[in-house]
């Protein structure tokens, strides 16, 4: 066992953990926060995406023990005193999500997208998106509640244009 | 709040936002791997690595040994224990059913297979020990392609079907057939390899049971498109339970596509184990478990002969077609290559006869069972490209051939040559309106000159019909299915006015807790908050069949609807017993009973609620309370149909595909939310064209699976597609109240022939008329530069 | 996926990693970012006894312009190499090339000195590395010394570190003026590895090329450089017929097999037609 110290959505925890545990069942078993799947095991699908340090990874391709020391937001922290994040009110407002599995990896990814480029093109948000797939949306209203985020974020209006 | 409406507002047919988005986008979704209880324990299978082996010996005694394992088990304990094979739920005469063991018994038929099962106190001490199951196997020779199964000395699958022979299935004429072909001025011949897929929800299976010893109770939480199927299959086929001391949960289920319709292994395993030891099992696939077990979909050899007058109108059909069923039957297998396959035949055309035979094949693969469409993307892929072959050949355009035969709009109900009845349909608008979007005469003209300066753009067209909405429960009963197609709807209006649903449909990413509170709010007057609806536990709810084959709005809506009507007509009787009028002069309107006339003299719909629960002022010999319980069983399949047309551009110098535009339109009769009926066709679309595109599971001649793992298996990325451009006709379906059809395949149905007609429009220039799925890059530039690819 | 057990050991210096690596040899792997190893722990392919993880120690992942040079630390993460304004500026065929791997979460975790160690025959840093004539300094219980990327892939993930080295920096010299450069990478749908990749780092000088360096990953059996296409083109007055002619000989030397992943006569046509398009691209950088 290896004692790691984490701060998770805003809260510190230390906990012992084997060092064979990937982030995502430490998040998942140790703290219960179930809004991070595991979607495959390839490093694939990016259902497991969360934030450490800011940046989106994909918690199950990371140590538990990797993370010691870090930041950690997971999607049940996104919201800010019960406001939704930009990018989650406009997964709703554009249909973004059927299933909601790849959801919360997805929106996190998103989020790290926006961080790096705040008014993405359709090109680069597809692009942007390549670490995480949906099967069920066709992808296209993701990238509609992305760019509904980013001008959200911009301080525009938080209404999108129709099709 | 985007999800409140306001009272009377029209609100079938509004976009209204999902009511079950707040709980997914907060991390708030209840997934079954996501339920944890006290005691749990973990599973873990051990699996065979041969696609068809004897197994000798199966030594468990150093995971055993493993502290915090609870038990090694096996096909033999299971057998022992007297737990039943899993059988298939739709029977053809004369079908040889192969002993579906969930843990093997003598012998594994595919890679994959489980031989036994772990339990231990945590999922990484669980893996371990299993991976320390030490069996011992004779490994024999394999068939994994179900033509090479069929072939005189191909190995044998299983003793008792000989030469690897499920069923024989034909349907239509086949003497007609053979006479017009004989008197056809043309016979068009095309062979079609329609690729085995792999469904991969994002969400992995998972199970978790805990048997209550005090109340000798069973509960399995388990990822089900049909919880009370699963209930049924499990608890009196396989495991023994009585149905009252089992319950089985379907929480939130990340994605179906018909691979969590069956009731596999696993859950079976689980269930028993949990029962056999008394603690809690779970057991979660990883995604590589998911590629080998989940039933893969499709996998059909396909020889179409199509035959036309000289005036290029189609007068008969002949497809003779193999399906590949895997090395086990599961639940709706045998009806997939069938039923909803040879009877969509004639598509949205006049074909005066049609011959379909069907032979199917055990192989030592992954069973193959319904996936997105099933059957109907395999029937609209053997018609619809055979149209754009048939099309070249003829000399005519493929909008233009297609137009010569669509069905009149005044043949309605129209007869097939197939056994279907068509209820309603009038195909040549939405033909007309996908050629006018899409502006085909410029599409072409820009082909043209394309051609000239060396790009090569393809343009291809699909029109689809679909029977959904499954289905007559005495027509699937004489067609072999064990079990009827209705569903369950009950509205339960609570003293206050607001109102529970329990619907035996299943949500899995169609947003029925939006689209079924909109059915209710629309007829009782009230807001979709003011609305609960209740799907996925047979604790809970009515027998259902659940959702699948895009019946849940059409059959389970429907239900529903019944019971709102039954609600609101008690709820009539009441305000007119307490309004002292007569019934027949009592209205309801904006959720107000009131008299007709009288608009003062009123009762609210929660006024009439309370009446009907305080009961100290009911009409004589009504009962107290308001609630009411449909099960609707539908007359008919609906019929929903389109055209969709897709424009790849194809780079002759690498054989790479670009999809550059995806038109798609549909006629779903009306909609209740129009937002969510776009969602899905994005969705489907995406999956159908990634088999035109991308994604094909592959075998060695061993049986060995080469596309295991999403490393592999290509699917789509969003950086594959375009936006989708969407519209629609709007021809109600008669055979349900609400008038709507099923959207949740059509995406899929239709998309795969459009593409990869468009992909081979593109190639016309280089003489080639066919390719096989996926279309690959090396696929398409060895057909274009030959075999030998000389510059 | 559970990856086998394992001891785990975060290195404070690259001393201290190197004393770890002694200890434990055989049992023991490096860990960085993580995303090549432990995938394959995760499904059980490799079960080391021993990590060192060296992702914590400081200065490791330094990125500096050293005139002449610039030097990357081994564990500095895809994504900041990719948005480094000195890797930007300098040698930005490497920022190009790092942009290509993985996908953008991949890159936030992963490091340049983790994917090269690793020698994934359709990696894209291997490629980089060939054409832009980078070095690689390994540390050892003995010392450094510095390897050619020439001379570092040997053979299928099989590289010139010895047991007890850790490959402690990239060194990528800076392209002169006239320089151009390009990747060209078509990539497998699934699993975003290259079929084919082509780098290449040029120079033009008075309308002819005085200097061209080409890396292949994907299609052969490790990354390699494409020797036929830089001879046939160096000192040739750049043009696009010298490119046509020298992307033809972009098999040369090379022997390709038919595999699920298409035809030898596929493979060998998409090296010729990725080297012509990186060609192209990097003669046009250089004259911008």
């Amino acid at each position: 066992m290896t004692e790691i110290n984490v701060s998770v959505n805003g809260r510190g925890h230390t906990r012992d953990v084997e060092p064979r545990t990937l982030l995502v069942h430490f998040l998942r078993e140790a703290l219960g926060l179930t809004g991070t799947h595991v979607g495959c095991d390839t490093s694939q699908c990016g259902a497991c995406t969360v934030l450490l340090d800011g940046r989106g990874v994909k918690s199950c391709t990371v140590l538990a023990v990797q993370a010691n020391g870090g930041e950690i937001t997971t999607i049940e922290g996104l919201a800010t005193d019960g406001v939704l994040h930009p990018l989650q009110a406009a997964f709703r407002e554009t249909h973004g999500l059927q299933c909601g599995f790849c959801t919360p990896g997805m929106i996190l990814s998103a989020v790290d997208l926006l961080a790096r480029n705040p008014s993405p093109s359709e090109r680069e948000i597809r692009h942007g998106l390549e670490g995480n797939l949906c099967r069920c949306t066709g992808y296209q209203n993701i990238v509609k509640a992305v760019q509904h985020a980013a001008h959200t974020m911009a301080g525009g209006a938080s209404a999108v244009a129709g099709d | 709040m985007a999800t409140t409406s306001e009272p009377g507002a029209s609100l079938i047919g509004a976009s209204v936002k999902r009511k079950e988005d707040q709980r997914f986008i907060t991390g708030k979704g209840r997934y079954t791997d996501d339920v944890t209880l006290p005691g749990q324990t973990y599973a873990a299978f051990v699996r065979s690595p041969h696609a068809n082996a004897t197994i000798n010996r199966i030594d468990a005694s150093a995971a055993l040994a493993m502290p915090g394992v609870h038990a090694v088990l096996t096909g033999a304990d299971m057998q022992a224990a007297g737990v039943n094979p899993i059988p298939p739920g739709w029977l053809h005469p004369g079908i040889k059913i192969a002993e579906f063991r969930a843990l093997a018994v003598g012998r594994v038929s595919h890679v994959g297979n489980a031989v036994a099962v772990v339990i231990a106190a945590s999922p990484s001490i669980a893996r371990d020990a299993a991976d320390l199951v030490d069996v011992d196997y004779t490994d024999h020779p394999a068939v994994a392609d179900a033509v090479a199964a069929l072939a005189a000395g191909a190995p044998q699958v299983h003793p008792d079907a000989p030469g690897n022979v499920v069923f024989n299935w034909q349907l239509g004429d086949a003497a007609a057939v053979d006479a017009a072909m004989a008197g056809a001025k043309s016979v068009v011949r095309q062979h079609l390899v329609n690729q085995r897929l792999i469904a991969n929800a994002i969400e992995p299976r998972a199970s978790l049971a805990n048997y209550d010893a005090a109340a000798d109770e069973l509960t399995l939480y388990v990822t089900s498109q049909n919880p009370h199927v699963h209930r049924l299959i499990m608890g009196a086929f396989v495991l023994g339970i009585p149905e009252h001391k089992f319950r089985v949960i379907a929480p939130d289920v990340g994605g179906g596509f018909g691979s969590k319709i069956f009731i596999y292994p696993e859950e079976c395993v689980v269930a028993w184990a949990s029962k056999t030891l008394g603690r809690p099992v779970k057991w979660t696939a990883t995604r590589s478990e998911s590629f080998l077990t989940d039933a893969h979909g499709r996998d059909h050899s396909t020889d179409v002969e199509m035959a036309f007058d000289d005036a290029g109108t189609i007068v008969a059909l002949r497809v003779k077609t193999v399906a590949n069923l895997g090395a086990y039957l599961t639940l709706f297998a045998p009806a997939v290559p069938t039923y909803l396959y040879g009877t969509l035949m004639s598509g949205q055309y006049n074909i005066p006869a049609i011959h379909v035979d069907v032979t199917a094949a055990y192989t030592n693969t992954t069973p193959v069972d319904a996936y997105r469409g099933a059957g109907r993307p395999e029937a609209t892929y053997a018609l619809e490209r055979t149209m754009d072959v048939a099309a070249r050949q003829l000399g005519l355009d493929p909008a233009e051939l297609r137009r010569r035969n669509l069905i009149a709009p005044d043949a309605f109900p129209f007869q097939t040559a197939v056994a279907l009845q068509y209820d309603s349909g009038n195909y040549e608008p939405a033909l007309d309106k996908a050629l006018a979007l899409i502006d085909y005469p410029a599409r072409r003209a820009e082909q043209a000159a394309g051609r000239a300066a060396g790009t090569h753009i393809g343009i291809g067209l699909s029109a689809y019909i679909e029977a959904c909405g499954l289905a007559p429960s005495h027509i699937v009963g004489s067609l072999g299915a064990q079990a009827g197609l209705y569903e369950s709807g009950v509205v339960r209006i609570h003293p206050t006015g607001k109102v529970t649903v329990l619907t035996g449909s299943h949500s899995h990413g169609q947003g029925h807790e939006t689209t079924f509170a909109q059915i209710v709010a629309q007829e009782l007057g009230c807001t979709i908050d003011d609305v609960e609806i209740v799907h996925g536990d047979t604790g809970r709810v009515p027998f259902g069949m659940g959702t699948y084959g895009s019946r849940s709005g059409a059959v389970g809506g429907a239900a529903l609807f019944g019971s709102l009507q039954k609600v609101k007509d008690k709820g009539r009787r009441i305000a007119a017993h307490l309004l002292e009028a007569a019934p027949e002069d009592v209205d309801f309107a904006g959720g107000n009973f009131f008299v007709k006339g009288s608009p003062s003299r009123t009762k609210s719909f929660a006024e009439v609620s309370l009446a009907a629960y305080l009961a100290h002022n009911l009409p004589p010999d009504m009962e107290p309370g308001l609630e009411a319980t449909t099960f609707f069983n539908p007359s008919n399949f609906v019929f929903p149909f389109g055209v969709h047309i897709a424009i790849v551009e194809v780079d002759t110098e690498t054989g790479h595909v670009t999809l550059q535009r995806y038109l798609a339109v549909d006629d779903f009769g009306n909609v209740i939310n129009p937002m969510i009926v776009d969602g899905q066709l994005h969705g489907g679309i995406a999956q159908g064209a990634a088999q035109a595109l991308w994604e094909g599971a592959q075998y060695d001649s061993n049986g060995q699976l080469l596309t295991g793992s999403m490393m592999n298996y290509g699917l789509p990325k969003a950086a594959f597609l375009p936006m989708f451009e969407t519209d629609r006709t709007v021809t109600p379906s008669p055979v349900n109240p609400l008038g709507v059809k099923g959207a949740g395949e059509a995406g899929t149905i239709a998309s795969t022939a459009a593409v990869a007609n468009a992909v081979l429009d593109a190639l016309s220039p280089f003489g080639i008329t066919h390719l096989d799925m996926p279309l690959t890059p090396a696929r398409i530039w060895s057909a274009i530069h030959g075999s030998h690819g000389g510059n | 996926m559970y990856p086998s057990s394992f001891d785990y050991h975060a290195a404070g210096s690259v001393q201290e990693a190197l004393a770890l690596l002694a200890q434990y040899g055989d049992d023991a792997k490096l860990l960085a970012g993580g995303h090549s190893l432990i995938p394959v722990m995760k499904l059980r392919f490799a079960a080391p006894a021993h990590l060192i993880d060296i992702g914590r120690i400081p200065a490791l992942s330094a990125i500096s312009d050293g005139g002449a040079n610039v030097h990357v630390g081994a564990t500095a993460r895809h994504a900041d190499v990719a948005a480094s304004p000195i890797v930007r500026t300098r040698v930005p065929l490497l920022a190009e090339v790092t942009a290509h791997i993985g996908d953008p979460l991949i890159r936030n975790m992963g490091t340049i000195g983790g994917s090269i160690a690793h020698a994934d025959p359709a990696a894209d840093l291997p490629a980089a590395m060939l054409a832009l004539g980078a070095s690689l300094v390994l540390a050892g219980p003995s010392g450094t010394r510095t390897v050619a990327a020439d001379d570092f892939f040997t053979d299928v993930f099989t590289t010139a570190l010895q047991p007890g080295e850790m490959l402690t920096e990239v060194v990528v010299p800076v392209p002169g003026a006239g320089s151009g450069a390009a990747y060209e990478k078509l990539p497998d749908p699934a699993s975003g590895y290259a079929i084919v990749g082509i780098a290449v780092q040029l120079q033009v000088r008075d309308g002819a090329i005085a200097s061209v360096r080409v890396g292949m990953t994907g299609l052969g059996p490790m990354p390699m450089r494409l020797a036929g296409v830089e001879s046939a083109l160096a000192g040739t007055a750049a043009s696009t017929a010298a490119i046509a002619a020298a992307a033809a000989r972009a098999g040369d030397g090379l022997s390709f097999d038919d595999d699920v992943r298409g035809s030898a006569a596929y493979k060998l046509n998409i090296a010729r037609v990725y080297v012509r398009r990186a060609l192209v691209r990097a003669m046009a950088a250089s004259a911008g």
